[in-house]
């Protein structure tokens, strides 16, 4: 057995309003992300003695989690400030379980909040798309994030035959979900006809291939399984962690349509001893409909190639082979750049405490949640089971 | 040249100078180990192939296939308003190695993944000229 699997429990969580939230920055949004996870726990902030953070763009820090623990007046025997894009999210569980398992630290919080939509002025938000990319053999082409997961999309078309209304499937997915969701950002349902008829960003991605831009904070606590059992929540046990690193820049990757989910998937599956059969529900980094389709390939949910026909035939319905992003995901409940794939975690979390009401997956006892950094750079795959035995 | 004003300026690093002192004569360099015969890019001491610390500069032979391609609808900037940097691309050098850049003298439809391409170089300041690619007729 990995020493590692089912230590530590995530036994709070919160969520912030997320969307256009124009009366308060990242720092407080965290802040309120990490007051609501501890009262979602039933602890204090003075139970807290490990800290893990990701920086903001549109506030940001030298030492973000020092800067965090500042404003709470906090003052934790452990804190790490992370950056690798979306799959810092899943790499700070994998991190903080670690710091829970060696003694480091018993009770830590994970949180990250980003002010996109509203925190940033348009020449801000100019300079951060533009530089992405390598200094001086990818920006100078003019390169835009889209466009990055548009060579993607294209590669990945020309390589197994998919279309356009295979990307467009996992756009509606999202949407059905998030017009279950009380407070995503988009709740009109879409369709099909919808994602195609709108405007190219970057050929071939339209605008309802892309997610969001988004304001909103996420915070979890984590603590060992032993102490979790005399917490308010049923604990959520953290049973397998997985990180894939394969590149930083998209022009110096070995393969455009196998990402390394499959090295994450790998990892996280050995060590929490289950397969892509057991999975009950998932959390899918969706910040490109594409990516979707070539992580459920490279997670073992299917062959690569057969994603597009498992989400047009429903696959990730809340009623589906694996009902995925139940939340909206990146796509349609919202994109807060480094904190985004928080939101499928918390959401797989109340799925497993079975607390997620109408978007409730009957009797989920094993999720599994997948973040990526960069373009298609940096992966961490988390499993997350009720039981941890 | 002032076409090219607000564009995105490389700065050359000691481990990159020669590749765009070449560039600036339209010239394409590359790497190549002369240990394991490896050619590689971008630029960097040391081989990624066999560790060795032997690299060579060779000029590439131009010809390169096309990887994959995405129209840029949106510019980053009006610098890069231009049909000549509308298409972002990655190609692969008949030496092997791939790179980033553009597609030039081309519309989205006349473009195919496994396109035979070749590089030509725009001329951007003094200092500064990019390597970018066209269809091979």
């Amino acid at each position: 057995m990995h020493p590692l699997r089912g230590v530590a429990a995530i036994v709070g969580t919160c969520d912030t309003e997320v969307g256009i939230v124009p009366d308060k920055g990242p720092t407080e949004l965290c802040s309120q992300a990490i007051r609501g996870a501890l009262d979602d726990a039933g602890l204090t902030l003075a139970d807290v003695d490990g800290l893990i953070t990701c920086n903001s763009m549109a506030d940001p820090y030298m030492y973000h989690a020092e800067m965090m623990a500042e404003y709470l007046q906090i003052f934790p025997g452990y804190t790490l400030s992370l950056g690798a894009g979306g799959g810092a999210t899943f790499a700070a569980l994998h991190h903080a379980a670690s710091a829970i398992a060696t003694g480091m630290a018993d009770t830590v919080v994970v949180a990250m909040a980003e002010c996109l939509r509203t925190g940033l002025t348009r020449d801000q938000a100019m300079a951060m798309q533009s530089s992405s990319g390598h200094p001086q053999f990818e920006r100078p082409y003019g390169p835009t994030v889209p466009a990055f997961y548009g060579l993607v999309a294209r590669a990945y078309m020309d390589a197994y035959g998919a279309t356009s209304e295979h990307f467009a499937a996992v756009a509606v997915s999202a949407r059905d979900h998030a017009c279950r969701h009380p407070f995503a950002q988009m709740r009109e349902p879409i369709t099909i006809e919808d994602v195609l008829a709108s405007r190219m960003i970057a050929d071939p991605l339209h605008l309802l291939d892309c997610s969001l831009v988004s304001d909103g904070g996420c915070a979890v606590v984590l603590t060992s399984a032993e102490r979790a059992r005399d917490l308010r929540q049923s604990p959520v046990y953290l049973l397998g962690a997985g990180e894939g690193h394969s590149h930083e820049h998209i022009s110096a990757t070995h393969n455009l349509v196998t990402s390394a989910a499959a090295d994450s998937g790998r990892r996280a599956y050995e060590m929490a001893g289950v397969g892509p059969g057991d999975i009950d529900v998932a959390g899918i980094y969706d910040c490109f409909t594409p990516v979707v389709l070539i992580e459920l390939e490279d997670l073992g949910f299917c062959g690569k190639g057969e994603a597009g026909d498992f989400v047009t035939q429903g696959g990730l319905a809340l009623d589906g082979a694996l009902p995925t992003n139940t939340h909206g995901g990146l796509l349609s409940h919202s994109h807060t750049g480094n904190p985004g794939s928080m939101f499928a975690l918390t959401e797989c979390v109340a799925q497993l405490r079975h607390s997620a009401g109408d978007r409730q997956v009957a009797d989920a006892q094993t999720a599994l949640v997948h973040a990526q950094g960069g373009i298609l750079s940096s992966h961490c795959t988390v499993i997350l089971g009720r039981e941890n035995t | 040249m002032s076409t090219h004003e607000g564009k995105n300026l490389p700065r050359p690093t000691p481990e990159t100078q020669a590749y765009w002192d070449a560039a600036k004569d339209h010239r394409l360099l590359i790497q190549q180990c002369s240990d394991c015969d490896t050619h590689q890019f971008y630029p960097r001491p040391h081989c990624t192939q066999c560790g060795g610390m032997n690299m060579d500069w060779v000029e590439a032979n131009g010809s390169a296939t096309l990887v994959s391609y995405s129209v840029i609808n949106r510019p980053v900037s009006k610098a890069y308003a231009d049909d000549d940097s509308a298409i972002l691309a990655l190609v692969r050098l008949v030496e092997g190695p791939q790179m980033m850049t553009n597609i030039v003298d081309c519309g989205l439809a006349d473009l195919a993944i496994g396109d035979a391409l070749t590089v030509v170089f725009e001329d951007w300041t003094d200092e500064i000229s990019m390597p970018k690619f066209k269809r091979t007729r």
